[in-house]
């Protein structure tokens, strides 16, 4: 895709999560987008990723559902997701179609089409770093969100495998940090940034998950972060869960709200509320963003 | 068709028989002596009671028909299977909101779809059942209905599915769904059925009732089956 000069469109892929439990994500996103000329163009057709990559090397049937939704981006080359872990199936199943030729065979032919792993997958976040610019993005911001303090969350999914997804760097990632610099807010830096929310753990042992989650959200706070931005799904809910279930006796973790970081782009953008989906949260960001959101948004966080 | 030999043999569960050609695959069965007791409703292709899968020679693939709508072929290799074992969960729809949640609580192995179109691939129906499993995943409800809306329920979806799906009943369900909660009440059945209730039919009942059997099969032999054009 080139930008400049009239909407560039782009396939997408939301994934069910996206359909569901995090319709802001995906709406805030679609709206951001639009304002910077970029169309996300939904599949017409997709079913779940897998959501894991599967890691099994003799059987394929995990590499299925992954590779017939990179089949159907495959005129146009590229496709968008926001998901980490529909970034991560995606793009570590086009490299075992593009690279090992067995298992290319086997897949592709048992879901009868032609592909050769062309398809490159691509987060919202790399579309704005690479193809529009944080530099170009900044000059587009009609809301800087300035003095909002913001901790970058990257989780796991999104930079490992860092030699298979070349994201960004897996010890000291940037791309949140020049992101969130770019819609004017303070990043907070703080070390536990990469560390494991607990991610799936959090469905046979929710308390080893929350542990995870409530010592990142420790680590942020005491740099004095006002909100964390993430990319997942999972790790939304873990951290935020983390904020209002605590064993009897115990402390909860500290209260922040977790956003995803197209939320604040979209508010930084000036979009519609309305994409926002602001509430449900452990700790309603309403207050602490009135100053830029409408008259509407601040009477219901007042509500 | 004239240099057609006029009889086909087919094998049923691998017994050949010879029935002449053209005859469904039901028909051929009764040819050949059977008599069907299951796997046989309505003869019509709705009931969805006789789906039945076959081979032909020199082809892998596994193909699939209604036993009543599908004609036998020289040399097909069949077998009915007019029952597999399903789960089905029971529930008041009325109770039930029309969510993602409430399908995967009902059936929660509908996220153990692996996307490998198996049910796709068998449905006599042609229903593109993998894609309204997907949206049973992220709870569109309306999708799943409208994607269904053909299913005759003879389960040859759940027969294939590697991660056990009952993908029929999870579509009624959606249907439910999407007719109690989030289509709109139709107007017009709304008005006939207050009709029906102010006696607008009685009349035309009490004259049938009073008409005795020599006029009822009068009038049966007389109904129109199919409109005139």
């Amino acid at each position: 895709m080139r930008l400049g000069g009239g909407s560039v469109r782009i396939p997408y892929f939301p994934g069910c999560t996206l359909h569901s439990k995090a319709r802001g994500f995906d709406a805030s996103a679609r709206a951001a987008a639009q304002a910077l000329d970029i169309i996300m163009e939904e599949l017409p057709e997709w079913t779940c990723c897998g959501a894991t990559f599967s890691m099994s090397a003799d059987s394929v049937m995990g590499l299925v559902a992954p590779t017939r939704i990179l089949v159907s981006a495959k005129e146009a080359g590229k496709l968008l997701t926001l998901c980490s872990f529909c970034y991560n199936t995606l793009k570590r199943t086009n490299r075992v179609i593009a690279t090992d030729a067995e298992r290319r065979r086997k897949v592709l032919t048992f879901i009868e089409e032609d592909y050769q792993g062309t398809v490159q997958t691509v987060h919202l976040l790399e579309l704005l770093r690479d193809e529009i610019g944080f530099d170009a993005l900044a000059k587009r911001v009609t809301k800087p969100l300035q003095g909002l303090k913001v901790a970058p969350y990257y989780g796991c999914l999104l930079l490992r495998p860092a030699e298979e997804l070349r994201f960004d760097d897996p010890e000291r990632p940037t791309i949140l940090e020049n992101f969130l610099k770019s819609i004017g807010c303070e990043v907070v830096d703080f070390p536990h940034k990469t560390e494991c929310c607990g991610s799936f753990v959090t469905v046979g042992s929710p308390e080893t998950a929350r542990e995870c989650s409530s010592s990142i959200l420790e680590a942020a706070v005491k740099q004095g972060a006002e909100m964390l931005v993430v990319s997942c799904p999972l790790c939304q809910y873990n951290l935020d869960r983390a904020q209002r279930e605590a064993p009897a006796g115990q402390a909860h973790a500290p209260a922040v709200p977790v956003l995803y970081f197209s939320q604040l782009l979209a508010i930084a953008l000036g979009c519609d509320e309305a994409c926002l989906h602001l509430d449900g949260l452990s700790v309603d960001p309403r207050p602490r963003l009135s100053k830029w959101l409408g008259q509407k948004a601040e009477v219901t966080a007042l509500a | 068709m004239a240099d057609e030999p006029a009889m086909v043999q087919f094998y049923l569960m691998g017994k050949p028989h010879r029935v002449p050609r053209g005859l469904t695959i039901q028909k051929a069965m009764e040819y050949a002596g059977f008599r069907l007791l299951r796997g046989c409703g309505c003869r019509g292709g709705f009931c969805g009671a006789c789906g039945t899968v076959y081979r032909t020679p020199g082809d892998y693939r596994l193909k699939v028909g209604l036993a009543c709508q599908t004609v036998v072929e020289d040399q097909m290799f069949l077998a009915l299977i007019p029952f597999y074992p399903a789960v089905k969960s029971t529930y008041r729809v009325e109770d039930l909101p029309p969510t993602s949640d409430t399908l995967i609580s009902l059936y929660p192995e509908i996220l153990r779809c692996v996307g490998c179109n198996s049910c796709r691939k068998v449905c006599p129906q042609e229903i593109e059942v993998m894609r309204y499993i997907a949206a049973a995943q992220r709870g569109d409800i309306a999708k799943v209905a409208n994607l269904s809306f053909d299913c005759l329920m003879c389960g040859l979806c759940a027969s294939r599915c590697p991660a056990e799906i009952v993908q029929y009943n999870v579509a009624i369900l959606a249907r439910r769904l999407y007719a109690c909660h989030v289509a709109r009440p139709a107007d017009h059945l709304a008005a006939r059925v207050e009709e029906i209730e102010r006696g607008a039919c009685e009349a035309d009942l009490d004259l049938m009732v009073a008409a005795g059997e020599a006029e009822w099969r009068r009038l049966y032999a007389a109904r129109e089956i199919e409109p005139d054009e």
